[in-house]
């Protein structure tokens, strides 16, 4: 739990020395409070104050790494339960599910699937976090030797092993330590064997309990037995376990303190109907879980939850941004139309949608407005004649097209004239106000 | 150790808004967040209306065109087909065509498609205008008149033009379906504007603005999330409405939606890509508070039933 300033105040020295860079003891513990101090900077602490508040400032939610490398996947440290409240911190994983059971190229399909699952959107990678492995044959052997082919092909995507066997988790856990992946299937019958395992090997460890209350038990139970990092499966199968079990852990870690479910959260989505599993899916992005586990991995559902996924974690605050340059939507010949808008993602989405649907090949020009709206950048200064002159200018578009126009958002038609005097020999038109009037604005013309 | 289960108890509720004559429907109701029936009362499911237009549907993408082949040409067999083989718990016809810029049908035609769909089908029916603000205010009075009795929701009554679709709505005895953009300010305004009409706030359902996912989804989500929060944290009874989630114009118009693989490889087979964007907008904002959903593809309807299935 949180401690207040004062609270904080109470556990310091009281002396005012200053050798924090503070000017008093209750300014630096105001800082301590919002997190913007740490407690190593008071050379004078107590060893009970650091104690005290070492547990209190510790994230509600304890960091868990799966993997290593570019390709590592961070959980936890998780604050709120809102995205309006404060971002989400890390966007959940998809884990796509191969069974030791399944023939090698079946296997070697979805391996494939995930290597190629990368994409690029707005300027941000996403792709399929992980590969969860399941012992379905409940055979020892043939578990290591899937995950053995597996981390060999795939070397650097992180790995979920999921068995309740500690011998075939041993072997395979061995084969694969160094790769830090995650041993999933601790439950009440194998928490000794599972967290020795675990805390042998240094990784982290999933615990798969039937309920909240013998969930508490088992992440105390090897808490206890030296094991720190761990993933929670309540035992939530359908929807409304899910979104009942991960609002109550999220909520029960960040406001209550309630350190035996302060760990992130794995979900399974499997389902047979696909688009039934993709709103599973979209459940856990939405509703707190860390770790969603698919059964299949088609280009148009990873683009869906993908999209999903970076709609949910982006930070409230502050506007996604797409890069400054001109944009050919269509095939724009010499004279076709030249327009300007500003780069606020959600602004060149509308008004780039808006050109396709309209079917008339058209350059974009987008300017860097910080991430502003066009009316918004205009009044914050981001988006003036000099400015829009200046890219246009820059941008060495007058070498590639034929004419000198250039056509600007409605809202902003006060700076034609100002435009025309600063960039000599061109022409500015005012476009429609609204991006729904763009199509019948290029089909008039 | 027992896990002590941190329950919520909101001093609000939402309202509870009752739409058709025969059939019928109900949304809203509940006192606690979407589906969060473990700490509080959800005595309804969400509705998912099928969308239906005045005039043919050739601007939507193939994927959700090619379904409504041989009905689509008329809205009365349109919207029959969604009642009888679809099995659709309510009709949202939208009259588009009387948009200035498409077939500008008039006012007097409009009314004529409202009384035919009306007496095809015993679903409740949703009105929507085609959101032109001049044009919206006769079209949608006729509409109300036409559909006098029948208890439609009609909309979507903007700030610009809120007064006469407000007083249409009263005097014909309908529900009112209030649109802002993207603002839980703007919002709450306009319901008080409204209801300083005399129009009760209990006949009201709230349109946020819908935006597709990828393109804005996680500014309705916030809003509506925020709508919610205040309706049953604060106990504002000017937030207090059900509110309407119109996905299917929004999902269907993105690039996502009707690209062939061939134009976005990266997002593999276009007919199942088309079908989870509706479906996956629709999932998301459901869980932001939308609880009146109006979609296209009875693929994505039907996948949504069984989500709501699993959660309710």
């Amino acid at each position: 739990m949180a401690l207040s300033g004062v609270e904080i105040f109470k556990l310091l020295p009281k002396t005012n020395c200053k050798k924090c860079g503070h000017p008093t003891c209750l300014a630096f513990a105001m800082k301590l409070a919002q997190r913007q101090a740490s407690l190593d900077l008071c050379p004078d602490v107590s060893e009970e104050a650091k104690k005290v508040l070492g547990e209190a400032s510790a994230p509600p939610i304890r960091p868990v790494t799966l993997g290593t490398g570019d390709k590592a996947v961070k959980m936890g440290e998780e604050t709120v339960l809102f995205r309006h409240d404060k971002k989400f911190v890390h966007p959940c994983a998809f884990a796509v599910e191969v069974k030791d059971s399944m023939s090698d190229s079946e296997i070697n399909g979805v391996v494939e699937q995930v290597l190629n699952s990368e994409i690029d959107r707005v300027g941000q990678k996403l792709r399929v976090d992980a590969i969860f492995i399941s012992n379905a044959s409940g055979d020892a052997g043939k578990f290591e030797g899937v995950v053995k082919a597996i981390a060999a092909k795939a070397p650097a995507v992180p790995l979920i092993l999921s068995t309740t066997n500690p011998a075939a988790a041993e072997a395979a856990v061995k084969a694969v330590a160094d790769k830090k992946p995650l041993l999933y299937g601790a439950n009440e019958s194998n928490a000794d064997a599972m967290a020795g395992i675990a805390k042998s090997h240094k990784i982290s460890l999933g615990v798969a309990a039937t309920s909240l209350d013998s969930l508490t038990a088992l992440t105390e139970k090897i808490k206890g037995l030296g094991v720190e990092d761990m993933v929670m499966d309540s035992g939530a199968r359908t929807a409304k376990e899910m979104l009942r079990d991960n609002t109550y852990i999220r909520r029960a870690a960040v406001k209550k303190g309630n350190k035996s479910v302060g760990y992130p959260v794995i979900s399974f989505a499997q389902r047979d109907d696909v688009m039934l599993e993709t709103l599973i899916a979209s459940l856990g992005i939405t509703k707190y879980s860390s770790i969603v586990v698919l059964s299949s991995v088609e280009r148009w559902k990873n683009l869906a939850l993908f999209t999903l996924r970076q709609n949910i974690y982006t930070d409230p605050q502050v506007p996604l941004q797409v890069e400054q340059k001109i944009y050919k939507i269509g095939e724009p010949s010499a004279d076709a139309p030249l327009m300007i808008t500003s780069n606020f993602s959600l602004t060149y989405f509308i008004v780039s949608g808006e050109i396709e649907g309209s079917k008339v090949p058209v350059r974009l020009a987008v300017m860097d407005t910080e991430g502003l709206s066009v009316l918004t950048g205009w009044a914050a200064g981001k988006f003036t004649a000099s400015k829009i002159a200046q890219f246009i200018k820059d941008s060495g578009i007058e070498n590639e097209i034929s004419h000198r126009e250039l056509i600007i958002p409605g809202y902003v038609s006060i700076l034609s004239g100002a435009i025309e005097d600063k960039l000599a020999g061109w022409k500015v038109t005012v476009g429609p106000r609204e991006a729904n009037g763009i199509a019948v604005f290029l089909k008039s013309r | 150790m027992a896990f002590t289960a941190p329950n919520e108890t909101y001093s609000g509720k939402v309202y509870q808004v009752e739409a058709g004559t025969e059939k019928t429907f109900v949304i809203g109701g509940e006192n606690v967040l979407p589906f969060h029936s473990f700490e509080g009362n959800v005595p309804n499911r969400p509705v998912i209306a099928y969308e239906v237009q005045d005039v043919p549907p050739e601007d939507w993408p193939d994927t959700v065109k090619k379904v409504y082949d041989g009905v689509s040409g008329n809205p009365v067999t349109w919207a029959k087909h969604c009642q009888d083989k679809l099995n659709a718990k309510a009709i949202a016809l939208r009259l588009i065509g009387t948009h200035p810029d498409r077939e500008n049908r008039s006012a007097e035609e409009a009314a004529a498609t409202v009384k035919e769909v009306l007496a095809a089908i015993n679903v409740p029916l949703i009105i929507l205008g085609s959101n032109h603000i001049e044009k919206d205010t006769s079209v949608l009075v006729a509409a109300a008149e036409a559909a006098k009795g029948k208890n439609c929701f009609i909309g979507k009554a903007l700030e610009e033009n809120y007064k006469t679709i407000v007083a249409a709505c009263l005097a014909n005895n309908h529900k009112l379906i209030a649109m802002s953009q993207l603002d839980i300010n703007l919002s709450k305004q306009l319901n008080i504007l409204i209801t300083q009409m005399g129009f009760d706030k209990e006949k009201l359902v709230t349109d946020p603005m819908c935006s597709a996912l990828g393109y804005g989804l996680d500014y309705t989500y916030s809003v509506m999330e925020r709508i919610r929060l205040a309706a049953l944290t604060q106990n504002d009874v000017t937030m207090q409405t059900p509110m309407l989630g119109d996905i299917g114009m929004y999902a269907w118009k993105v690039k996502e939606a009707s690209a062939p693989e061939s134009e976005l490889p990266i997002g593999g087979s276009l007919e199942p890509r088309g079908i989870a964007w509706e479906t996956v907008t629709a999932g998301a904002l459901m869980m932001a508070g939308a609880e009146l959903l109006i979609m296209r593809h009875p693929e994505s309807v039907k996948a949504l039933e069984k989500f709501i299935d699993e959660l309710m």
